[in-house]
């Protein structure tokens, strides 16, 4: 029980801590999760922080939130996963609560536009530092299809312009169907 | 009440209907509330999503708690919010745990492979957006201004955060902020 407490109270702290500070969208939680429950706790290893990340994305809703809750179900179940999802909403909450109360000038600073218009280029980094290190842990598999699929799904997505869902459930498919073939293929 | 209830279920829906995240959600809430229902005006609107993007948290959690509470005061807010997440957290909890349960399934097993390769192609492509972004501002770049309309302070602050980043394994808060105060020496 003790343990127990001791883990729900980390998991509010930290999910508090990283949702207070993901500026520039949900995708700033995984470098923070990988931080926070990969690298300083060793809670899970780096693939399965991958895992957890294309499902949140595989589903409906905001990404972040979504991968807090497994997060917090991975490490702790179902209590795990409420207390995190609850603490990482509560920071907008008050934040946007606040703000809404003064926001004309809120809008109009010059110091908070400058200050954001820095961490941009700062979260673009944070980004990249992580796609570096996944795309690392794919190719290295050394499987040519699932490499393949990174720059196809790129494309499709950024070039393309084709809905997310639909490039996941093509992928998806294609998966199924490799180990389909493969599967017959065997003796 | 009731009217706390409209928006949990409003939002609910839009929540559900939402997969990728962030700006694939902006759309479908501008159509509920802002032309379906008029709850909030075009101006508004524009003014919730500024702010959702300036505050943190995920920008489709801020804009729904921010539409939440300029329609229902704080318990429209908070039942905007849950709405907006409710469904996608269950979904994904269930998404996890059937991945786990069928671990040993060569074809689900390829599922989550195929997944993961995937969104990390999707990941790619955000954080280009955001490159662009910040590189350029919200205009694309074209060939004739690659280097003209590069802004050099934002590529400076990248690269400083990169080479912290992978090199001194620095923590990714400390980015953010170090980041946010170069922004306020550069461009005020």
């Amino acid at each position: 029980m003790r343990k127990n407490l001791r883990t729900w109270l980390w998991l509010a702290g930290v999910n508090l801590f990283i949702s207070a500070f993901t500026f520039g969208g949900g995708y700033v939680v995984v470098p923070m999760v990988r931080r926070y429950f990969v690298e300083r706790r060793q809670l899970f290893k780096e693939e399965e922080l991958m895992g957890m990340a294309a499902v949140a994305q595989s589903t409906p809703g905001a990404i972040a939130i979504n991968l807090s809750a497994l997060a917090g179900y991975r490490v702790a179940g179902t209590p795990g996963a409420v207390i995190s999802c609850l603490s990482a909403l509560l920071p907008p909450l008050v934040v946007l609560g606040l703000v809404s109360m003064f926001y004309a000038a809120f809008v109009s600073n010059h110091v908070i536009a400058a200050l954001l218009k820095g961490m941009q280029a700062g979260v673009a980094a944070l980004i990249v530092d992580l796609v570096i290190d996944m795309c690392a842990l794919i190719v290295n598999r050394r499987s040519r299809f699932m490499t393949a699929l990174i720059p196809a799904a790129f494309i499709a997505n950024f070039v393309l312009n084709i809905n997310v869902a639909l490039i996941l459930g093509a992928s998806c498919l294609l998966c199924l169907l490799m180990v389909f073939i493969q599967t017959r293929k065997a003796p | 009440m009731n009217a706390a209830l409209t928006l949990f279920l409003a939002f609910t829906k839009i929540g559900l209907l939402s997969i990728g995240g962030g700006y694939a959600i902006i759309p479908l809430i501008h159509e509920r509330v802002v032309e379906q229902a008029a709850w909030v005006s075009e101006q508004v609107f524009a003014d919730i999503i500024t702010i959702s993007q300036m505050t943190p948290g995920p920008l489709a959690v801020n804009t729904s708690t921010f539409v939440g509470l300029w329609i229902g005061g704080v318990p429209g807010a908070l039942a905007a919010t849950l709405g907006a997440v409710l469904g996608g957290v269950i979904l994904s909890l269930l998404l996890y745990r059937f991945f786990e349960k069928y671990r040993f399934s060569a074809y689900v097993n390829s599922m989550l492979e195929g997944l993961k390769s995937a969104s990390q192609g999707l990941i790619v492509s955000a954080a280009v957006t955001i490159l662009l972004l910040a590189f350029y501002g919200s205009g694309s770049p074209g060939l004739h201004n690659l280097l003209s309309g590069l802004n050099w302070a934002a590529l400076l602050i990248f690269s400083a955060s990169m080479l912290a980043l992978r090199k001194w394994r620095l923590n990714p808060l400390l980015i953010i902020l170090l980041s946010g105060l170069a922004g306020v020496v550069v461009y005020t």
